[in-house]
């Protein structure tokens, strides 16, 4: 049971990052459907990074933990931003249509990060990944010593920890600051908050980037932490970013319901490895669970239809002053 | 601009709303960007590889689709389904319903068209099968897409979300049913597990048949659209849902209407795919070949306009076609490389909307200053 409940908290933290992502992204008022090919990104980005940073280090098998993790998430984050800046630049400069460049953008991320992982040589890859997932899903050091307190709670590596941290972190700056309140209202009416004064297409530009990036740190955890550094194909992460999108409604855009709601939703994902899988039948029974349950709850949402659960007002509209 | 002494600076352009374009104007805007984007595509195939130059890139293009008449009918073929699924989403998105499901309902009408074709194929004579074959079909794909748009009708439930998760349970269900039929643990339905008997019949070749089914779902959505009541209909939702309601359209039943259409030709494409006469025509997982998607954008590019939707279809089944070539004239390895090329023309063209809707106007210098 403890083993379920680990691997579900830590597959979570993919879905939160791609949640929080869209999350950030969406109260400016911008449904990004590019978080699944950014996803892809991060994980072309992150795993370049860390496979040069491999290979320039003279004893690959014992590379600094620190400089890893740091390297891996600064590349994740930078090929986030060359994404988020496309979509961002095409739907706020140009304001262009946000679904499909959102689509085009998942086509595009997809196609760039199959590239980038071909650029690597194989079998230099499968061995540094190997290792560098090692680093990156280390636990905390005293989790051992914890007993089960441990093990549910310490065992992770720090990309989970930090992603936790990333939703309290937004969920606090959303309610609590004035960069949060100015950023909800571009959110739910761009026009009024340009009337006093916020620099609208300032903010749009800043939340699209950062949700992009945080997404894209949910690819490069989803590789070197989740699957130990396997990557054969990018559709396991776009499937990953498809439902984290889902997950925004599921947590009726709230960062603190997205760390509950990762959490169910890699229960969910991870269920079937923990059920009786000798017939076919039952694991591809299973693996509809996530999806159905996310129609219900998008359903359960529309059909209550009350205030306090709904997607910011102007999300999906682009603004543009002079229609005012 | 006001005329204060305390105005310090002024932006250096402005943007504002134009007037229509004239129609050559467009093309030129279309395809320049068009040209634009494989251009940069050109170029970063020459860089990623260590011998070639962006020529090189053109000329393996054409050779990969012209090479021979076997590559030209396939590209046919794939235009002709990526046309019929855009036609399926054309009267979905004139009423502004994001059917993100085009994959989930080809796959749903594949599955039912392939469920026919086991359950029936030799027991019944082969006519049947096939008269079955495309009724289940149709009225799968149709259901998968009715379903959002019930929730959609009633209680206004964001349908991109709910199409999108059903393409999820589509595969899902394409899974369950390998599973029960495919014996042995593999997880792949083979040909020779369908009957022969009851499949789509040959004509001419194998391509012909699903270029002549296109081109009808082409012509009858042309006209539907253009010239029936429907298609009016629809058009009016799409444009302001309390205008329709207000000259007595009833909404709910129209959007449930157009939308059970659109799955419909979703399933016969998804019949189409799945129960050709010839090898790896079977249902698997991939079956929809992420045409679904592929259409959504199509669809777009095209303005919503069937003839400029045909000239995208053509455009981008021509790239996929003749990418491989271009990977192989290159040595590239990544298998995506037509994704990447193609993501970066859906960038230029989507770019082409604001220059086809907005103007930039440069601040000029003062000279004339008060």
């Amino acid at each position: 049971m403890i083993m379920f409940l680990q691997n579900a908290i830590r597959c979570s933290a993919a879905f939160m990052f791609g949640c929080l992502g869209e999350i950030i992204t969406e109260k400016s008022g911008h449904l990004n459907l590019g978080i699944p090919g950014i996803m892809c990104g991060g994980v072309a980005g992150g795993c370049l990074s860390c496979y040069l940073y491999m290979g320039a280090i003279p004893d690959y098998t014992q590379p600094s933990y620190i400089l890893l993790l740091l390297i891996g998430i600064i590349g994740a984050v930078l090929s986030g931003v060359f994404l988020g800046s496309i979509y961002a630049f095409l739907t706020v400069t140009l304001k262009c249509n946000q679904n499909i460049t959102g689509l085009a953008l998942t086509i595009f991320g997809t196609g760039f990060t199959d590239i980038v992982m071909q650029l690597m040589d194989v079998t230099k890859r499968k061995q540094y990944f190997s290792i560098a997932s090692t680093y990156i899903a280390k636990p905390l050091p005293f989790a051992q010593n914890l007993g089960w307190f441990g093990e549910l709670f310490l065992s992770y590596g720090a990309l989970v920890y930090l992603a936790i941290a990333l939703c309290i972190a937004t969920g606090i700056i959303l309610k609590k600051t004035r960069v949060g309140l100015h950023l909800r209202a571009v959110g739910e009416n761009p026009a009024a908050a340009d009337a006093v004064g916020i620099k609208v297409d300032t903010y749009k530009y800043g939340s699209i980037l950062t949700g992009s990036s945080v997404a894209a740190i949910g690819g490069f955890f989803y590789v070197m932490d989740l699957v130990q550094g396997l990557y054969n194909q990018y559709q396991p992460v776009e499937a990953v970013g498809w439902l984290a999108i889902a997950l925004v409604i599921f947590t009726l855009w709230r960062p603190y319901l997205a760390i509950a709601g990762s959490v169910l939703f890699g229960a969910l994902y991870t269920v079937s490895n923990f059920m009786d899988v000798s017939s076919q039948i039952t694991n591809a029974l299973i693996s509809f669970i996530p999806y159905v349950v996310t129609v219900i709850v998008l359903l359960s949402v529309s059909v209550i239809g009350s205030k306090n659960v709904q997607p910011p007002s102007s999300l999906g509209l682009n603004y543009f002053r002079e229609d005012r | 601009m006001v005329n204060t002494k305390n105005i310090v600076r002024e932006p250096l352009f402005h943007v504002s709303k134009r007037d229509e374009l004239s129609f050559g104007k467009k093309t030129i805007v279309y395809v320049a960007s068009v040209f634009c984007a494989l251009l940069i595509g050109a170029i970063i195939c020459s860089i990623a590889s260590p011998k070639g130059n962006p020529v090189m890139f053109f000329v393996s293009l054409f050779e990969g689709v012209f090479a021979s008449s076997r590559s030209i009918w396939e590209m046919l073929r794939d235009m002709a389904l990526l046309l019929s699924v855009s036609m399926a989403l054309l009267p979905a998105f004139k009423m502004r319903f994001w059917n993100l499901g085009g994959n989930g309902q080809i796959l749903m009408g594949g599955l039912a068209a392939n469920v026919c074709l086991i359950t029936l194929g030799g027991v019944i004579g082969d006519f049947w099968v096939v008269l079955l074959s495309v009724i289940a079909s149709m009225v799968v794909g149709a259901i998968w897409a009715v379903i959002p748009a019930i929730f959609k009708a009633l209680f206004n439930a964001n349908e991109s979300l709910f199409t999108l998760m059903m393409n999820y349970i589509a595969q899902c269900c394409v899974t369950l049913f390998i599973a029960i039929v495919v014996k042995g643990g593999s997880s792949v339905l083979t040909d020779d597990q369908l009957p022969q008997g009851g499949r789509l019949p040959i004509v001419g070749n194998q391509f012909l048949l699903t270029i002549i089914v296109g081109a009808l779902i082409f012509g009858f959505m042309f006209i539907y659209t253009k010239y029936t009541k429907g298609g009016y209909e629809l058009a009016v939702v799409g444009d302001s849902q309390n205008t329709a309601k207000y000259v007595g359209i009833k909404v709910k039943s129209v959007i449930i209407r157009t939308l059970a259409i659109s799955g419909a030709i979703c399933g016969i494409v998804g019949l189409l795919v799945t129960s050709g006469n010839y090898a790896n025509a079977a249902i698997g997982v991939g079956s929809a070949k992420n045409m679904g998607f592929t259409a959504i954008m199509t669809t777009w590019l095209g303005n919503c306009n069937p003839i400029m939707i045909l000239v995208s279809c053509a455009l981008v089944s021509f790239i996929n076609k003749g990418m491989p070539q271009v990977r192989m004239a290159f040595k590239l390895k990544g298998e995506s490389f037509s994704n990447l090329v193609v993501g970066i023309i859906y960038f230029f063209i989507i770019a082409c909307s604001f220059i086809i809707q907005y103007k930039i106007t440069f601040s000029k210098k003062k000279k004339e200053a008060k």
